[in-house]
């Protein structure tokens, strides 16, 4: 067992160090550097050269790398190149716009594509399914910009009822907070409660033709008793690996959302940062990323081998 | 089912308790920019969106621009220049306090001049300094900034957002927490959201009408209009989306300021690379653009054709548009005269702009007519930057040159454009020198013309500077001297 969680250790450290290099490497060949940027098409060449000094930009290439491998072993991952801040503050800000957006977006598409894909699967066949069917169908070939471009049309600027986009932030009240993500989490959550639906209501069909269901309804259970009862909860399980899967998706991927209501999520801090080749920025936010992930497969497998004993034999 | 029920009900009515709007105050504004500055501090960066929220808002120089793009007095009321025109005496307001509480004084002026010209400054305009070769302070609120030589654009120099006053005590937080004298005092930054501004009670000059002024930066075309819809921004400064702003003119709720800017839109043209080293070539590649279908194709119609490197709205422009008028046939005879009768192909490389983007597509189709083969590139930014301008691997590429007064920048043979006229240089050397006001019209005019007889680049149009404003927003500046929102003077109509 210790020379396992050894073994899985070792293999997370090199994870790391050759995600690392490859982002260090890939950020490196990208032409741009954050001075010229800065200093635009009116400076002179010795401006230049002091700006990068001053951002250390003018030490070599492996010397940088180690710079910002030292930092982040000791939670340092640098200051940000335009902004002047360091990047820990700035990604924490970010998560308190990013991390709501993507829980509500989840809650809203689960409230809403569970009893939907139930009511499919329970009258599978008929008008209501075809119905169904069909707006989910739609749900998902929509691209959810145009989707969100269609609500602020409506609640913002005919209904008025929304701004059209920003957020109001935490201080001033949850209320205000969750009112500006609402838009943005309503077109985020389209198209995954649609997926959502057609799983739910596919894993549901299965279910109902499962032995155990006959059974339940040979017992003497209405339809309806045996679906909750039995069929529900067993039909769960693939739409809870969808659920997973989606979580991590609306977290980095709601850039383009995040551009159409203007909020200032962690996406939009990565797009400006690649624009503006405030390279530090870049990667130690997705180095951060890659360590989440990492870091949550290696609990997983370690939990794995806790949880099912079958598994602990077979590895010693 | 009836959990299901109420879960429905709930998010119905969710919206409805949402609804309930608060009555805007009329002394707050909320200014809408395309950009977001990389961080606070005008005199270590280029960003125009630096000066576009603190300009003259926040911070302030010994002059100044006013809306007409004149200079006037700022922190310094009066001055004298010597007779020999290379020592200027500044007497500067008295009673005049940063943010913080501190007294501006003649040490502040020494220090931020002499923070801007030294030898490992980070000023993106050094060039504005150049001549500098003293700065002396007599007493408190006098000082004396001494030249190497005469230079006519000294006070104009002064009057850049790159030449504010800053405190020394307060300059290592700056770009963060800038501390200024003007008349609004930076209050708060939600990066990635707004800046917020609130106003200065202990300002020395007229005050601030506003109580409060927050910017909002919104980056998509699309966005900016629906938050001006919902009237989410009272203001939305450079308006991206040109096609919009007939339904913002046919609303009464809002009005479409269009002004002058200082952005002179070229194809740039690399003058050291064949066939564009000859001259021959360049005017044919002037004869062969059709500015009226740029600017209607890529601008919507706004913009003014330029035939020269200069602002159309200054008392010395020249129209030399009839120079490069649109002449496909005269292109086709002057391409055959230099040696190119079948044409040739080229690179257009293209920054991210609309009026890129868009501008490129019709040039490359226009010079396609006349037997100009176009391979067209999109780059970000930051490959621009380091590919063509700093590279010079180009053979054409369009910019907006927004800069006030860049003419100069013909005079340097190692810019991008790689333009090498001694000629053009003298006259320039001249320009500078020379504080005559007949004199210096004299030698702008000149210089215009220089640079459109050798066909440096192909000048297309001055871009126009397109606002929405609320229509009981008054004191928005129309014109764009320099890139600033100047909200010193606005107020809301009751």
């Amino acid at each position: 067992m210790l020379e396992y969680f050894f073994r899985r250790v070792v293999t997370l450290f090199f994870t790391l160090v050759f995600a690392s290099i490859i982002i260090f490497v890939s950020l490196e060949i990208i032409p741009g550097d954050p001075a010229s940027y800065m200093l635009g098409i009116n400076a002179q060449e010795d401006t230049v050269i002091a700006l990068k000094k001053e951002l250390g930009l003018d030490k070599p290439k492996f010397e940088r790398y180690l710079i910002w491998v030292k930092g982040m072993l000791i939670g340092d991952f640098g200051v940000s190149y335009t902004y002047r801040s360091p990047v820990i503050e700035m990604v924490g800000e970010r998560l308190w716009v990013s991390l709501p957006l993507a829980i509500y977006a989840l809650l809203l598409s689960t409230i809403i594509a569970l009893p939907v894909g139930i009511f499919a699967a329970a009258s599978r066949g008929k008008i209501l399914d075809f119905s169904i069917m069909g707006f989910t169908q739609i749900g998902i070939a929509i691209p959810n910009f145009w989707f969100a471009m269609l609500l602020v049309y409506l609640f913002a600027i005919i209904l008025r009822w929304f701004s059209a986009g920003g957020f109001a932030g935490w201080e001033d009240g949850i209320i205000l907070g969750l009112k500006s993500l609402t838009l943005p989490a309503i077109a985020l959550a389209l198209p995954q409660a649609s997926i959502l639906a057609r799983v739910m209501r596919s894993s549901l069909i299965d279910i109902l033709s499962e032995d155990f269901m006959k059974t339940a309804r040979a017992k003497g259970l209405s339809f309806k008793k045996a679906l909750i009862r039995h069929g529900i909860r067993n039909a769960l399980i693939p739409v809870l690996t969808i659920i997973g899967l989606q979580f991590s998706f609306l977290m980095a991927g709601a850039i383009i959302i995040e551009n159409v209501f203007f909020l200032p999520g962690l996406g939009r801090l990565i797009f400006q940062s690649i624009a503006q080749r405030d390279i530090i920025v870049v990667e130690s936010v997705i180095m951060l990323l890659v360590f989440s992930v990492v870091l949550v497969t290696f609990i997983v497998d370690i939990a794995y081998v806790i949880v099912d004993p079958r598994l602990r034999s077979s590895i010693l | 089912m009836k959990f299901f029920k109420n879960i429905f009900f709930v998010l119905l009515v969710i919206p409805i308790v949402f609804s309930v709007n608060a009555f805007a105050s009329k002394t707050d504004l909320t200014v809408g920019l395309q950009l977001e500055p990389p961080h606070l501090d005008p005199t270590g960066a280029a960003a125009g969106a630096i000066d576009q929220v603190l300009y003259s808002n926040v911070f302030e120089g010994l002059t100044r621009f006013a809306s007409d793009g004149s200079i006037i007095p700022g922190l310094a009321k009066s001055w004298d220049v010597s007779s020999d025109g290379t020592t200027y005496t500044f007497h500067l307001h008295k009673g005049v306090k940063y943010h913080d509480g501190s007294d501006m004084d003649a040490n502040d002026v020494k220090f931020s001049l002499d923070r801007a010209r030294a030898e490992d400054t980070t000023n993106a305009q050094k060039a504005l300094f150049a001549g500098i070769t003293d700065v002396n302070v007599i007493d408190s609120h006098k000082v004396q900034v001494v030249l190497d030589k005469p230079n006519g654009n000294f006070l104009f120099n002064l009057a850049w957002g790159d030449a504010v006053i800053v405190s020394e005590d307060s300059i290592e937080n700056i770009k963060q927490n800038p501390v200024g004298t003007g008349a609004f005092v930076f209050d708060n930054w939600v990066q990635g959201d707004r800046i917020e501004l609130k106003k200065n009670n202990s300002y020395w000059g007229v005050p601030a009408k506003l109580e409060k002024a927050t910017f909002k930066f919104i980056s998509d075309p699309s966005a900016a209009f629906a938050a001006m819809m919902a009237e989410d921004v009272d203001v939305f400064k450079s308006f991206p989306a040109p096609e919009n702003l007939v339904q913002f003119e046919a609303d009464s709720r809002f009005k479409v300021l269009i002004g002058s800017n200082e952005g002179e839109t070229i194809l740039s043209t690399n003058n050291k690379m064949e066939p564009f080293n000859n001259l021959k070539v360049r005017k044919a590649l002037a004869h062969a653009i059709d500015r009226k279908a740029i600017i209607d194709g890529a601008m919507f119609g706004y913009g003014t054709p330029i035939g020269t490197h200069f602002a159309p709205h200054h008392p010395a422009y020249v129209d030399l548009t009839s120079q490069s008028q649109y002449d496909p046939e005269l292109s086709k005879k002057l391409l055959s005269e230099a040696g190119f009768p079948d044409g040739f192909t080229t690179t257009l490389k293209l920054p991210p702009p609309a009026y890129a983007r868009k501008g490129g597509e019709i040039i490359a189709s226009q010079l396609r007519d006349v037997g100009i083969n176009v391979e067209i590139s999109n780059l970000e930014w930051a490959q621009w930057l380091e590919e063509v301008f700093r590279g010079k691997d180009y053979g054409l590429t369009i910019v907006s040159h927004t800069e006030p007064f860049d003419i100069g920048i013909y005079a340097r043979p190692e810019y991008y454009f790689q333009y090498d006229s001694k000629e053009f240089q003298k006259v320039i050397e001249d320009l500078t020198a020379e504080t005559n006001p007949v004199q210096r019209t004299s030698l702008m005019k000149n210089a215009q013309k220089i640079i459109a007889d050798d066909y440096v680049n192909g000048y297309l149009f001055q871009r126009a500077q397109l606002s929405v404003v609320n229509s009981k927003v008054i004191g928005m500046w129309k014109n764009s001297p320099t890139q600033a929102t100047d909200l010193t003077a606005v107020y809301w109509e009751n």
